[in-house]
């Protein structure tokens, strides 16, 4: 039977015990609590007096039992590679799932997403497989399959009714997000994309702990160009500074919108403080290049389709190729070099520069199997922006 | 308890990895003219790992004073009767940070732990109004901020939820789940808000629906919530809380019906320094009239329900 949440914590229950998923303590944690699980847990400053400190200081020590086994669980994934931002509805799920895709391009590529935002789960939707279930086998969880080569593991797909909320404290997160590593068979891959939910708190530092073994190439950053947002942006790089996560570099996203009526540029997120360029500089990482905001990307992930393969002209989808070949060449440099990772920088450079078959996604209604694209002059494309719900309905 | 002197408490919120949908800004707005209305307003920020409240307010740099029996909630204006403006004060964990570049790396009981001191131990004065504005999802801050009230608070003190939404699909299919948290916790939806319907060029004032629209509606309906209202993008609103700069808008500009064109003099007078309080130049934003109903439905829900 597949894996749900048929009978979710009654919240009444949650709501009063709010510490239930720590059961073999006494009283709640104190503010300043290590956490039971960690290194000085009953031994700290802090442990003094808590009607908890013999419990926790006689609970196993070292390094958690189960990190081994996911760590042998994701050892034929050669890149592992998180999404972070400190920011909330900067384009975090929509850049994965347009970079998934990109990577998903080349056929010989096998490109996974985790989606570790458990209590608002984009993916599933943008990716068009918002409905379906997770099968069990002996071997573990099997992912969703959105193409041949793409696969998906999130929450929702565990959730008896689509609008259900997660009504979960950091601990029960953090057991999921353990799942997701330890019991999923992700298989042979090339690209495993984390993705992540806003800020810097449980889901964050769990996905942190239980990857380090296995090696995480480093964490793309993405925000938008207004300081309200970079600010929130700038204490990610600074917890991924404290967690020693390599940033592989900053994309802003919504830099700029083109008006289709008149293609008068407007700035609608001002980068009063120079946007992500300036941010970049100012952190010292790298800019890995900014994607104009594009109505059409977010009717994309609406309807679930794949953005590249509905508009492989418009000025965003160039700006986007552009981004994932920098992330797969700063992948590149964090190691782990092999023959397939050549073989999609050939692909996107090609995808950028000249003509080439791409696979549409899935999609049996409308039975196509491929279709031929041109890569233009994005400019010259500008006034088929014009009714982007008409076509793509 | 510290909340005793409050009137309402309205609750901002939000779900979602669709954090960034504007749950600060609309937060900011809704003191900003239930202020300008006359009624005095407090904010408290309880975002504690992406605090967007005192930048909003232009406020970084200020402190919180720690007062016998507790923390005094740092002020933006003061009453003033002449125009009828109420008083508007924050809290909010950023004025707390020595950096503002500092992360805060909180497990779940820490978050828990704040939260509930905030609630507890902020002294807030006499309010009308206090609105909670919270961070994106429906976790740790959020169950200990529901369990808190339920303990704490006076009966028919919590008036309810607002929702906010971005018209898009993936972001209302989060705040459905966040509507479903209110139903199961018992807090009333006071009205569903959809934000960035629209944006208007500047140039040809050709209006595009940058993140589709209609979303909050049809799910305002789906629900049987009240539809408060849709809020367009306005990059000069955004110029105002960045700046400071007073909102200009070419002639002719027209949103929802209303002209909001400004005269040559004014555009030359924007580019000066402008050193008037951010409630006086937010008047002259086209979102004010918008937010101007919004909130009066706001205030006539919230004082329906405490009758």
């Amino acid at each position: 039977m597949a894996p749900s949440l048929e009978v979710p914590d009654n919240v009444q229950d949650v709501l009063s015990n709010p510490l239930k998923a720590a059961p073999k303590l006494v009283a709640p944690e104190p503010e300043h609590c290590p956490g039971p699980e960690s290194e000085t847990a009953g031994q700290a400053d802090s442990c003094a007096g808590c009607p908890n400190q013999a419990i926790c200081a006689s609970a196993p020590k070292g390094p958690d039992p189960d990190i081994p086994i996911i760590t042998a669980r994701l050892s034929a994934i050669k890149h592992k590679v998180l999404i972070l931002s400190g920011k909330g509805g900067v384009g975090k799920s929509t850049f994965t799932s347009l970079l998934a895709h990109a990577f998903a391009t080349n056929d010989n590529n096998t490109v996974g997403i985790m989606d570790t935002d458990i209590c608002g789960p984009s993916i599933p939707k943008m990716m068009g497989v918002e409905t379906e279930t997770i099968h069990v086998s002996g071997a573990g969880w099997s992912p969703v399959w959105v193409l041949e080569n793409l696969a998906v593991m999130s929450v929702q797909f565990m959730l008896p009714n689509r609008d259900d909320a997660v009504i979960w404290r950091g601990p029960k997160k953090n057991g999921l997000i353990k799942q997701f590593l330890k019991d999923v068979e992700w298989g042979e891959m090339d690209f495993l994309l984390v993705d992540t939910p806003p800020g810097t708190s449980d889901e964050h530092l769990s996905v942190n702990s239980f990857l380090k073994e296995s090696g995480v190439d480093g964490a793309v950053v993405v925000t938008t160009p207004q300081e309200v947002a970079l600010l929130d942006v700038r204490k990610e790089i600074d917890f991924c500074r404290k967690a020693g996560i390599k940033v592989l570099g900053i994309v802003e996203n919504m830099s700029g919108f083109v008006c289709p009526n008149c293609t008068h540029e407007s700035q609608i997120f001002q980068a009063t403080t120079g946007g992500g360029r300036a941010l970049a500089k100012e952190m010292n990482v790298p800019f890995l290049g900014a994607v104009p905001l594009d109505p059409r990307i977010c009717m994309a992930a609406d309807y679930g389709e794949s953005f590249f393969d509905s508009w492989p002209d418009s000025p965003a989808c160039t700006a986007l190729k552009s981004v994932v070949r920098r992330v797969i060449i700063s992948c590149d440099d964090s190691g782990g070099a092999n023959d397939n990772l050549e073989g999609s920088v050939h692909a996107t450079k090609i995808a950028t520069s000249g003509e080439m078959m791409i696979k549409l996604p899935v999609d049996f209604e409308r039975g196509t199997q491929g279709c031929k694209v041109s890569s233009q002059d994005p400019l010259k494309t500008s006034p088929s922006m014009k009714d982007p719900r008409g076509t793509l309905a | 308890m510290s909340l005793d002197k409050v009137k309402h408490i309205v609750l901002q919120k939000v779900l979602s990895g669709k954090g960034g949908v504007g749950k600060s800004s609309i937060t900011t707005q809704l003191a900003l003219s239930l202020s300008l209305a006359g009624h005095s307003v407090g904010i408290l920020d309880i975002d504690l790992t992406g605090p967007s409240i005192p930048r909003l307010f232009g406020i970084e740099s200020a402190k919180v004073t720690q007062a016998p029996g507790g923390w005094i909630p740092v002020p933006v204006h003061s009453a003033n009767s002449t125009p009828g403006v109420g008083s508007l004060s924050c809290m909010s964990l950023g004025f707390l940070l020595r950096e503002r570049g500092d992360a805060v790396v909180w497990r779940g009981p820490k978050k828990t732990a704040m939260v509930r001191q905030f609630l507890t131990d902020v002294l807030w004065s006499e309010l009308d109004y206090l609105l909670i504005d919270t961070p994106p999802g429906t976790s740790d801050e959020h169950i200990s901020l529901a369990e808190t009230l339920l303990k704490n608070a006076l009966p028919g003190q919590v008036a309810g939820a607002v929702v906010v939404t971005t018209p898009q699909a993936v972001a209302t299919a989060d705040v459905k789940k966040e509507l479903n948290f209110c139903v199961k916790t018992g807090i009333n939806v006071i009205g569903v808000v959809e934000n960035m319907s629209g944006f208007v060029c500047p140039n040809c004032s050709e209006c595009t629906n940058v993140f589709s629209k209609g979303g909050g509606q049809v799910m305002a309906q789906e629900f049987g919530v009240k539809f408060l209202g849709s809020v367009p993008i306005d990059p000069q609103f955004v110029m105002l809380v960045e700046t400071g700069r007073r909102p200009v808008y070419p002639v002719g500009t027209e949103i929802n019906g209303h002209d909001i064109g400004s005269s040559e003099a004014a555009h030359t007078l924007a580019d000066t320094k402008d050193s008037s309080l951010l409630i006086e130049k937010y008047k002259d934003c086209s979102l004010c009239k918008i937010f101007r109903d919004i909130t009066k439905d706001v205030i006539t829900a919230v004082e329906a329900q405490a009758v």
